[in-house]
């Protein structure tokens, strides 16, 4: 049996590496098992002519494309929506692509505003220093002055509007509507030891340059001076519990596949609001049958997705042909308006370019690019001439979308893989019609010409969210109003499971303060944090 | 050129396939995706994808009603817009592999206007482009919702 530490984290990704940083001042022994490995910048697809292709293979979005064996398998053949993450240290924020917008205060109150789902047990204003203590920790490039947020400032100079930013600004202008730069976790001067963006072009798939924020070499090389260990290939089947009902510690399978016991006076789950719900639920036991932490019967319940959509054209001027691909976001439609049929609203983001292989490759799928002889004048009319508007509507809770056990299908230690049921809700399919109309009337007043709209994007379930969330009554939630679980005195989650709205925003951010938050909360409360 | 996960057959099919989905162009001065430094590089990617590439030519053949590569070019043309429409997924794989391998050809990046090499370390120049576009959003009274 190994030796029993103070805390031990499951999960090295966004909130996991968030978490062990700023615990690590308590002095505590604190212990962070991870499924998958150190990245090596080295093997990042931007160091070869093959870039392209790996998003298809070894650096595809999805794990079931990718099956790497730190991947586990996912069932999502019931959902139009794959899932996608990334399993190593620094977890999905190796694979992201940086937007980093916060959550506005509105969402944080959706029914008081407007009547729907639930409010947050906690609001904007609890988590404003722990969103900027994270834009520090993370170094984020952005412009402060945004109408569309609360007063904030950050740390870093926006990325380049470049010619397609200033063609959409441009365009917004004469519409009248909001524009402006987006929070973007990605250094664009030198920062933390970190080298500036030079532009690859090819953020999502790992960046080689180091310029994006991804945990591996934001949080985790200070985490760890401080004293936190991180154990790596290290895949957890279970969390224990004692008599008493506290959680003792984890069982995991280490790097030769031998299972050890981990034991633990606190457990923090880091896993994502697929991994968290499948750990939880395969922790069943005689006292907790339908799952750990699961009284409330929410555990799983409750997915939500953002199902993204892509409206693309092409215009006659030049555009950039390489660069980070999110630059400008639209806030113009976030806030409810009733008129428009639909509660709640949605985040428009702008995208730069797409690299040549993967521009033919979307176009010829979107059926805008030819075969035969047309092809090649038609291509040299599209490359370098995109403009992409993605739309991230909020989508809201249901219960019926839900992550469970699958009963046949397992992983490489024979854990049984997540099942995912998942279908867009009305009220997002009123808000996608909507949005996809807003976005063809941009590209339209752009003057952009084949435009194809893509609904929903099918690898996209990048925002893993709602399925253990906060709230302080143990009968409609999961966590508590700082993340420690209802059930399990001594157990706390801090990934997106918590959230108890998406939002229409990418959720990293919101996600890496609130771990702030349970950490701070825990750190005030460490005499008294089982009472 | 590695010919082991293929039939010849199959690969026959596919290189003609290839040549129908890009042609060479002579007023771009560019290769089809027949070429054979382009060719053998579609043959050795398809090792990860090789099912769906075999059910896509499989399709092909079906269409065809017997090898694809016999036809004449209008058959050929009708046969390959059928699979375009009806194939599905395997036809979107095998076609993503095409134009992967064509669009990193040295020769066909040129003819774009652009270097052929990883974005990695050079990087690539953007532009700050206009900032003094974002002056009217500037002045614009905040307007995100206030829950106090």
């Amino acid at each position: 049996m190994k030796d029993k530490v103070d805390v031990l984290i499951i999960g090295s990704g966004a909130s996991g590496a968030a978490v062990a940083w700023s615990l690590a001042e308590t002095r505590m022994r604190i212990l962070c098992l991870e499924q998958g490995d150190w990245m090596k910048q080295s093997d990042f697809p931007s160091n070869g002519r093959d870039y392209e292709a790996r998003l298809f293979s070894d650096y595809a979005t999805s794990p079931n494309i990718r099956q790497l064996p730190s991947d586990y398998p996912i069932n999502d053949d019931n959902s139009p929506i794959k899932i996608v993450n990334f399993n190593a240290v620094g977890g999905s924020t190796v694979m992201y692509t940086a937007h980093y917008p916060r959550l506005h205060p509105s969402d944080f109150r959706v029914r008081s505003l407007d009547g729907v789902a639930d409010d947050w047990p906690i609001d904007y204003a609890t988590l404003e220093p722990f969103f900027a203590e994270n834009d520090r920790m993370t170094g984020v490039a952005g412009l402060a002055g945004d109408p569309a947020y609360p007063p904030h400032q950050l740390p870093m100079p926006p990325l380049p509007l470049g010619k397609s930013g200033a063609k959409i600004g441009a365009t917004m202008n004469k519409l009248g509507w909001h524009w402006w730069p987006s929070d973007s976790a990605v250094a664009t001067t030198e920062y933390g030891g970190r080298a500036p963006c030079i532009n690859l072009g090819h953020c999502t798939p790992a960046c080689a340059q180091g310029a994006k924020a991804s945990t591996d070499i934001t949080y985790w090389p200070h985490a760890i001076r401080a004293g936190v260990e991180l154990r790596t290939n290290c895949r957890v089947r279970e969390i224990t519990t004692g008599n008493d009902g506290m959680a003792t510690g984890a069982v995991y399978y280490d790097s030769d596949g031998v299972a050890q016991f981990q034991p633990a006076e606190v457990v923090i789950m880091a896993c994502n609001g697929i991994g968290t719900p499948r750990l939880l639920l395969h922790s069943a036991s005689g006292r907790f049958p339908n799952g750990l932490a699961n009284s409330s019967g929410l555990v799983g319940k409750n997915l939500m997705l953002h199902p993204w959509a892509q409206v693309i054209g092409y215009v006659e001027d030049q555009m950039d042909r390489h660069g980070p691909p999110l630059c400008l976001w639209s806030q113009e439609f976030y806030e409810t308006d009733r008129s428009r049929g639909f509660l709640r609203g949605f985040n428009f983001q702008f995208v730069r370019t797409a690299n040549v292989g993967n521009e033919a490759v979307q176009a010829e799928a979107n059926g805008v690019l030819p075969w035969g002889e047309a092809h090649h004048d038609a291509f040299r009319s599209m490359v370098g001439h995109r403009l992409q508007i993605s739309i991230c509507p909020e989508d809201l809770p249901e219960v019926h979308n839900r992550v469970t056990l699958d009963p046949a299908l397992t992983d490489g230690h024979n854990i049984p893989a997540p099942k995912i049921d998942y279908t867009i809700g009305e009220n997002t399919n009123r808000m996608l019609d909507f949005a996809v109309d807003r976005a063809k009337d941009i590209l339209a007043a752009a003057g952009a010409r084949n435009v194809c709209v893509v609904r929903p994007m099918l690898y996209a379930g990048w925002h893993l969210l709602g399925t253990a969330r906060m709230g302080h009554d143990p009968d409609r939630s999961v966590v508590n109003a700082w993340g420690r679980s209802h059930d399990v005195k001594n157990m706390f989650i801090v990934d997106g499971s918590i959230f108890v709205t998406s939002g229409g925003v990418n959720p990293t951010s919101t996600i890496q303060a609130l771990a702030l938050y349970i950490a701070d909360s825990i750190k005030q409360r460490l005499a008294t944090l089982f009472d | 050129m590695d010919m082991r996960t293929l039939t010849e057959a199959q690969i026959e099919d596919l290189r003609c396939l290839a040549g129908l989905i890009i042609p060479a162009s002579a007023k771009y001065g560019v290769p089809g995706a027949d070429d054979d430094r382009i060719f053998s590089d579609i043959v050795g990617s398809i090792a990860r994808d090789l099912g769906h590439v075999r059910t896509a030519l499989g399709t092909l053949r079906a269409l065809a009603g017997g090898s694809f590569a016999a036809l004449d070019a209008p058959r050929r043309a009708a046969v390959a817009a059928t699979l375009r429409a009806e194939g599905g997924w395997p036809v979107r794989v095998l076609t993503r592999i095409v134009l992967l391998c064509y669009y990193r050809d040295d020769r066909v990046m040129a003819s774009l206007g652009l270097e052929a090499r990883p974005p990695f370390p050079k990087g690539h120049a953007v532009e700050q482009g206009d900032w003094s576009l974002l002056d009217p959003v500037r002045d614009r009274a905040p307007f995100w919702r206030s829950v106090s």
